[in-house]
């Protein structure tokens, strides 16, 4: 079933091209890692999905609301912030809500995923006051908690160390396995995503590639992309 | 023993009455606005709408108008220009408030040179009068105060995430641009009817004191609208009375004692370190 579908998107910024006629579709279940190198229009992507960003051209369609973001840790500014954790895990539940008063059954939903993700110890702590890696499943807890259909995750794993990141990444996939959510991922590490993602959409302002993770690395249109050592070395970290 | 029969005496006069009750509904509306506005970055437009109605109230005495007439629809006016400026115009928000602010200054300024003979009218708008407040104005501080909080009582929650995280206020569904614009009506009505309280010059300050100094000791959101209204209403209901015993004016008194109230707080929280 087609959850996403994104028609000859562009985006420009005054003069600048940020994305240029930008085409792919997203099923239910799908695990997409969106790849490239630094200033390749990722985190512009992601965002124009959102609508936080205007597009120039294009068309995006969603066949669901149910949409959880995790953005990357650099734009959440303040540390001094004062709200515990608890508070932000339950202000993932305004999505679409329409009675703006959190009831006791929301209060449960908050402790239920606290106890999942294991952060009962931080739960009554200050949100600016946790490490990286603590801060990113408060919010991935805040992403999830409304029960998305869609999860986009923005270099969610950039402020943790290796144990996290583990747990973070085994975690995503549980949850595109065991309960089918599809889950778009952005990432500047194609070795790191390829061990969980299903495809690859390699953005470099145009699509270069959008498939599974075993075409990406039998393309030989990616051959002459890369060169033979890049890819070989991203499909080896793979396996 | 002489000091309390004062009080209890001051109680039973009827412009402390007035005060009393406009103060209290005033510091309750102004305290928990300012917390949105501080979690924001965005309590320098108050500053900025005050001066703004430094102008329009002196344009409302030259031409012998109410000020509260004049003052109101042109500093909702201002208010939304400079959200304009800030999201159309691309000009920094700080940049935007001095721009309408320094502007409203020099208008203001030119207007009282004008009218030479409002000169004491002006001052009473420009450094407030709280115990000169007349039934109307009594009046329409409480209806002004009782919008602003059931306004947030509404919006809590959505406030909230606007405060902590406007791109996912925006993906929830929140009408963020909605909410911006009517708090920035609701900002600009209680700095009109604030100004009386405690001036042009002053009122900010009844914004953005008690949110500041409750961030020193909050460890969550619930507690520090406890501590910002608490904070707000010791200040203004002590300030008054203060005020009358020591024949001092009332808008000073108010913000001293909040400033007072922040450095021990302050302090309190380097010592403590309650966060």
């Amino acid at each position: 079933m087609k959850q996403i579908e994104v028609r000859n998107l562009s985006v420009k910024y005054q003069n600048a091209i940020i994305l240029n006629n930008i085409n792919f579709t997203v099923d239910k279940g799908d695990y997409i890692a969106v790849v490239g190198p630094n200033g390749s229009g990722k985190t512009t992507l992601i965002k124009t999905l959102l609508a936080l960003i205007e597009k120039s051209e294009g068309k995006i369609e969603f066949s669901t609301k149910k949409i959880g973001y995790l953005q990357q840790k650099i734009s959440i500014a303040d540390s001094n912030f004062p709200s515990n954790v608890r508070e932000i895990i339950r202000s993932g539940l305004l999505i679409n809500k329409k009675s703006k008063i959190y009831s006791s059954i929301d209060n449960e939903k908050v402790d239920s995923i606290i106890e999942k993700l294991g952060i009962e110890d931080i739960k009554y702590k200050l949100i600016g006051k946790l490490s990286g890696g603590q801060i990113q499943k408060a919010l991935l807890a805040r992403a999830i908690i409304s029960d998305p259909d869609i999860l986009i995750l923005d270099e969610p794993t950039t402020a943790l160390d290796p144990n996290s990141r583990d747990f973070f990444y085994n975690y995503i996939k549980e949850l595109n396995e065991k309960e089918n959510k599809t889950i778009i991922l952005v990432s500047h590490d194609i070795g790191a995503v390829g061990k969980f993602a299903k495809k690859i959409l390699y953005l470099d302002r145009v699509v270069i590639f959008y498939g599974t993770f075993s075409e990406f690395c039998h393309s030989s249109d990616m051959t002459k992309y890369f060169g033979n050592i890049s890819q070989h070395f991203f499909c080896q970290r793979h396996n | 023993m002489e000091l309390i029969s004062l009080l209890l005496k001051s109680v039973q006069y009827e412009f402390i009455q007035k005060a009393l009750l406009s103060g209290t509904f005033l510091a309750i509306s102004s305290s928990l606005l300012g917390i949105f506005l501080a979690l924001q970055r965005k309590s320098l437009i108050s500053d900025g709408l005050s001066h703004v109605s430094f102008a329009t109230a002196a344009l409302a005495l030259l031409i012998g108008l109410s000020p509260l007439i004049i003052s109101l629809p042109l500093v909702i006016l201002a208010s939304i220009l400079i959200n304009k400026l800030v999201s159309h115009a691309h000009i920094y928000s700080d940049s935007a408030i001095g721009l309408v602010s320094s502007l409203s200054i020099a208008v203001g300024v030119l207007i009282v040179n004008v009218g030479s003979g409002f000169n004491v009218d002006i001052y009473s708008y420009l450094f407030g009068s709280i115990l000169a407040i007349s039934p109307i104005e009594t009046a329409l501080c409480i209806a002004a105060s009782l919008i602003t909080i059931v306004l947030i009582i509404i919006f809590f929650n959505d406030l909230f995430l606007i405060s902590y995280d406007e791109d996912y206020a925006r993906i929830s569904g929140i009408n963020v641009k909605m909410l911006d614009l009517t708090f920035s009506i609701v900002q600009s009505v209680v700095i009109v009817v604030g100004i009386k309280i405690v001036g042009a010059m002053l009122i900010s300050s009844l914004i953005i004191f008690p949110a500041i100094t409750s961030l020193q000791i909050a460890r969550s959101f619930k507690s520090m609208i406890v501590f910002s209204v608490s904070i707000s209403l010791l200040s203004v209901i002590i300030g008054i009375f203060s005020s009358f015993v020591f024949n001092a004016p009332t808008g000073a008194t108010i913000v001293l004692l909040n400033g007072i109230l922040f450095l021990i707080f302050f302090i309190l929280n380097k010592i403590f370190k309650f966060k």
